[in-house]
């Protein structure tokens, strides 16, 4: 129980231990705790980021499909007006070509039916000639009837 | 193991406080102590081989143990032996921010060498305190003391390392303040001087002793008690088969190592099949009570719930002995390093 040399002992020891610690434990553990505290806080900051990130990229996703519809529904409003249109058109069309076809029938009416009367107007004045010179017999002026006859044909 | 006449309980207790102790004799030179006067004789020049040789063999555990950690310490995610060194390292950190202010490198590193190591030497009080030094007495070395901070040179050898600290600190970081601090307080007036170095010195020298006695006579208490308990179990030598047990019918006084490794052996057993799901927790109970009582008798059984209730009680007293002492320390060196 006497204080003797160990106390002084003791004293070395201990200063030997605490010398180590100090050197070879404490900074090492300590530094690696400090390291994983600063990876785990930036890990957790890096997931709140991407977490945010995430939101916005979805709000910009539903903005841009409500534009896109939007779009969507002015693209076939314009589609069906269009159409419209070009039906509308194509009627018009139609309606002037039937016209314009009328016209030109009509017009090819008249001139069969012109040169037909033409026609007809020469064969009546022969007709007329041949009958007037068979009843008449040989003493009929050719010249004088048939200025009358022509006369008679245009009246017709 | 002592027998019940008084003598022979006084001897065994002696025999349990005396260390192994190397020195120089005046007769024999230098030599290993064989009785308790020859190493009073020795008076300060001799050395506890078993106090120094537990307490550095202790102090290299907690080196190898917190350096294996050290080395395995990553970023990553911690495992085993790291997590619970970290956890301590961490508890250590946090009392050392709590108390300590000033900035200094090696306070830190210093409580948790404390820490550890202190309740380290306390743990060994939680051995059987027969368990070694019987078995190296097998072996030729006749005393011998395992805890180490029993020994009131270790507490002191711990206490006045810190006290040099202070010391050191106090000159280092207020110069001529710690001057000032010595003779001008708390009476601030030259003809206070004489009375104000006296109170001044008196609180100053108080710290490393209290420090180093408080966790000597705590620890020595312990150990002491543990040995009072240890004496039951042979105090019913020679009673008859109901105070002694069986140990007593065979034996008589002169209780037989063998004898009481076998109960060790049967308790131990019961215990292990109860850990292994084969024997319930009541029957294990009461198996190693009949044990018990089979051998030692009723003093055996008494003295092993007392041990175990002592042991875990000592937990707690061995746990707050080495924190008190780091706390401390840590405050101490703080109040080195603060300016009035």
């Amino acid at each position: 129980m006497n204080i003797n040399l160990t106390l002084f002992g003791q004293m070395v020891t201990f200063a030997f231990f605490v010398w180590f610690c100090m050197k070879y434990v404490w900074p090492v553990i300590i530094e690696a705790m400090d390291e994983r505290q600063q990876k785990i806080a930036d890990g957790l900051d890096a997931a709140e980021r991407a977490m945010r990130d995430l939101e916005s990229a979805q709000s910009q996703v539903s903005d841009r499909m409500q534009i896109a519809k939007q779009e969507a529904a002015g693209i076939i409003d314009q589609a069906n007006k269009r159409a419209g249109q070009i039906v509308e058109e194509a009627k018009q069309q139609a309606i002037a070509e039937g016209d314009r076809l009328k016209v030109a029938a009509a017009a090819e009416i008249d001139q069969e039916l012109n040169r037909a009367k033409e026609e007809l107007r020469g064969a009546v004045a022969g007709l007329a000639l041949a009958g007037a010179e068979r009843i008449l017999e040989a003493s009929v002026d050719d010249a004088a009837n048939r200025a009358l006859v022509e006369q008679l044909a245009a009246q017709l | 193991m002592a027998g019940e006449n008084p003598a022979s309980t006084t001897e065994y207790i002696q025999h349990h406080l005396q260390n192994l102790v190397y020195g120089l004799h005046p007769e024999n030179g230098w030599s290993l102590a064989r009785s308790a006067e020859e190493a009073a004789d020795m008076g300060f020049w001799a050395i506890h081989v078993d106090s120094m040789a537990w307490s550095i063999g202790l102090g290299l555990l907690f080196c190898w143990i917190f350096r294996s950690a050290a080395t395995r310490a990553t970023t990553g995610v911690p495992q085993g032996l790291l997590n619970f060194v970290e956890l301590v390292v961490e508890f250590i950190d946090g009392s050392v921010k709590d108390s300590f202010h000033g900035n200094n490198k090696m306070v830190a590193p210093l409580a948790l060498t404390i820490f550890v190591w202190i309740f380290l030497m306390n743990f060994m009080d939680l051995l059987p305190v027969d368990l070694i030094p019987s078995l190296l007495s097998l072996a030729g070395v006749h005393y011998q003391k395992v805890v180490p901070s029993t020994d009131p040179n270790i507490t002191m050898g711990m206490a006045l390392a810190v006290f040099v600290l202070m010391l050191y600190y106090s000159i280092k970081i207020k110069g001529s303040g710690f001057v000032a601090e010595l003779t001008m307080h708390p009476f601030n007036h030259w003809a206070f001087i004489p009375i104000n170095l006296f109170m001044e010195t008196v609180g100053l020298l108080a710290k490393p002793f209290s420090l180093g006695l408080r966790l000597f006579g705590n620890m020595y208490a312990g150990e002491m008690i543990f040995i009072l308990i240890a004496m039951m179990f042979a105090a019913g030598a020679g009673t008859g088969l109901v105070a002694g047990g069986l140990n007593a019918q065979l034996f008589g006084e002169y209780t037989n190592g063998w004898f009481w490794l076998i109960i060790f052996t049967l308790v131990v057993g019961v215990c292990w099949l109860n850990l292994k799901g084969r024997v319930s927790t009541i029957k294990t109970v009461l198996l190693c009570m009949i044990f018990m009582t089979l051998g030692g008798g009723v003093f055996a059984l008494g003295g092993g719930l007392m041990q175990w209730g002592w042991a875990v009680f000592h937990i707690l007293v061995i746990t707050l002995q080495a924190f008190i002492f780091m706390v401390l320390t840590v405050v101490y060196l703080s109040m080195a390093h603060e300016e009035h």
